[in-house]
């Protein structure tokens, strides 16, 4: 299967800052990836340079197998829903559809209107009187009625309250079913991608920390808990992850595929979540042992 | 038809959820040889879930001779988990009943039971290993 995205040493910087550096990725085709970081960790950048609305400062990036909006095709290959899912407020939602079907050759009516049907809305609507759940259904309606081999999704759900959320997972994953489309989409709730994502990828202070199938991600961590021990003492084949001590134990995630043979251990399964956070801690910690004075000179 | 459920804090994987679901049901005779399991448009409809999850957990139970799938129709359950050992439950039931009353009597409370079984449920899985 090809890759949906492809970077190669992909970086971004906005004057003196670098919103992103070293981006190597490859994420194969017909997943739901979930892309998830702190703020400012550089998701929107790399969504941004996937969708060609940002030009590299450095390395590449592919999409599709293409330059990222290279094309008039590849553009219709790709559909884009930016941070906050923004529509035009003054248009009304026939007026979207109108837009949509002008600007997109591949651009499928009747299931736009039917979906919009679906959803309730009224035609006649302007966008900027719509709540926010319908807001972002009609900017995903959008991005979905062009038909696209990929959908680009950035903080899609950030700001709705659960039931919407709930919803827009549903039709996002309806159409996955029915339209086979790979999806990337990014976040910070982990608690959602888990359920809709297949793929993840942690982006932590401009760097992948790591990408992979979610079931092997979860298969391959675990935490391990028992008498204070060193983590230095591990056997080689169990990278440390995380570690936490008190006088008396040990609270150790690790990752490994083989199995785990100490009995002096009790080990338990680590969920997305667990799993998230420890790597955006290993990140930060990282960087505090790097930069030691960063904000005792401001 | 049985409806699934995801428990995202439960440290196990989506699909497992789903796989451990239906073997359950098989267990407990909630599914019998013949019934449909919901379509993946319904599973992924209903609990927001992503259809690759779903079509990995079918596989598994297909793999693992419990279902089939019959293309363009759907995925129907071919073999029953309940017998034979269904008829041996109540009598289990009932030792584990006295057992537990017994354990009260002796000044257990649930923490300390739960710990006991699990404790003497690995040694003995441990032994029957060896």
């Amino acid at each position: 299967m090809s890759a949906v995205i492809d970077a190669k040493g992909l970086g971004k910087r906005y004057g003196r800052k670098w919103a992103l550096t070293d981006c190597t990725l490859e994420i194969p085709s017909g997943h739901v990836v979930g892309l998830v970081g702190p703020n400012g960790a550089g998701k929107s950048t790399l969504l941004n340079l996937a969708v060609g609305l940002l030009v590299p400062t450095t390395g590449t990036i592919e999409v599709l197998g293409d330059r990222p909006a290279g094309s008039p095709e590849e553009l219709g290959r790709v559909g884009f829903v930016a941070q906050d899912t923004p529509t035009y407020s003054g248009l009304s939602v026939a007026d979207h559809l109108q837009l949509g079907a002008h600007l997109n050759p591949t651009w499928d009516r009747a299931m736009a209107e039917s979906r919009i049907d679906q959803l309730g809305l009224d035609p006649h609507q302007k966008a900027g009187k719509l709540s926010g759940g319908q807001r972002a259904q009609l900017a995903l309606t959008l991005a979905i009625a062009k038909r696209p081999e990929l959908l680009i999704l950035d903080e899609p759900v950030a700001s709705l309250d659960p039931l919407a959320r709930r919803e827009f997972l549903q039709i996002l994953m309806e159409t996955v079913a029915d339209q086979g489309v790979s999806v990337v989409l990014s976040s910070h709730l982990v608690a959602d991608l888990e359920r809709v994502c297949d793929y993840l990828v942690v982006l932590v202070g401009s760097h992948v920390q790591i990408a992979g199938p979610v079931d092997e991600l979860l298969a391959e961590h675990h935490r391990l808990i028992g008498q204070r021990r060193d983590p230095a003492t591990l056997p080689s084949n169990q990278e440390v992850i995380e570690s936490s001590q008190t006088e008396r134990q040990s609270t150790i995630l690790i990752r490994t595929t083989a199995p785990i043979l100490d009995p002096a251990w009790t080990v338990e399964e680590v969920g997305l979540e667990d799993l998230v956070l420890a790597y955006m801690g290993q990140a930060a910690s990282a960087a505090r042992r790097a930069r030691p004075t960063l904000g005792l000179h401001k | 038809m049985i409806e699934f459920h995801l428990d995202t804090r439960a440290g196990v994987a989506p699909y497992l959820q789903i796989v451990h679901q239906v073997r359950r049901a098989l267990k407990l005779g909630l599914l019998h040889e013949g019934d449909q399991l919901p379509t993946v448009k319904e599973v992924v409809t209903r609990i927001a879930i992503n259809p690759n999850t779903v079509l990995k957990a079918y596989r598994e139970l297909e793999h693992d001779g419990l279902v089939a799938a019959r293309p363009g129709v759907g995925t129907f359950v071919t073999k029953t988990l309940t017998d034979p050992s269904l008829a041996a439950h109540g009598p289990l039931r009932q030792d584990l009943g006295r057992w537990l009353a017994k354990a009260r009597r002796a000044g257990l409370d649930d923490e300390s039971i739960e710990a006991l079984f699990r404790d003497t449920f690995r040694s003995a899985r441990e032994q029957g290993v060896a």
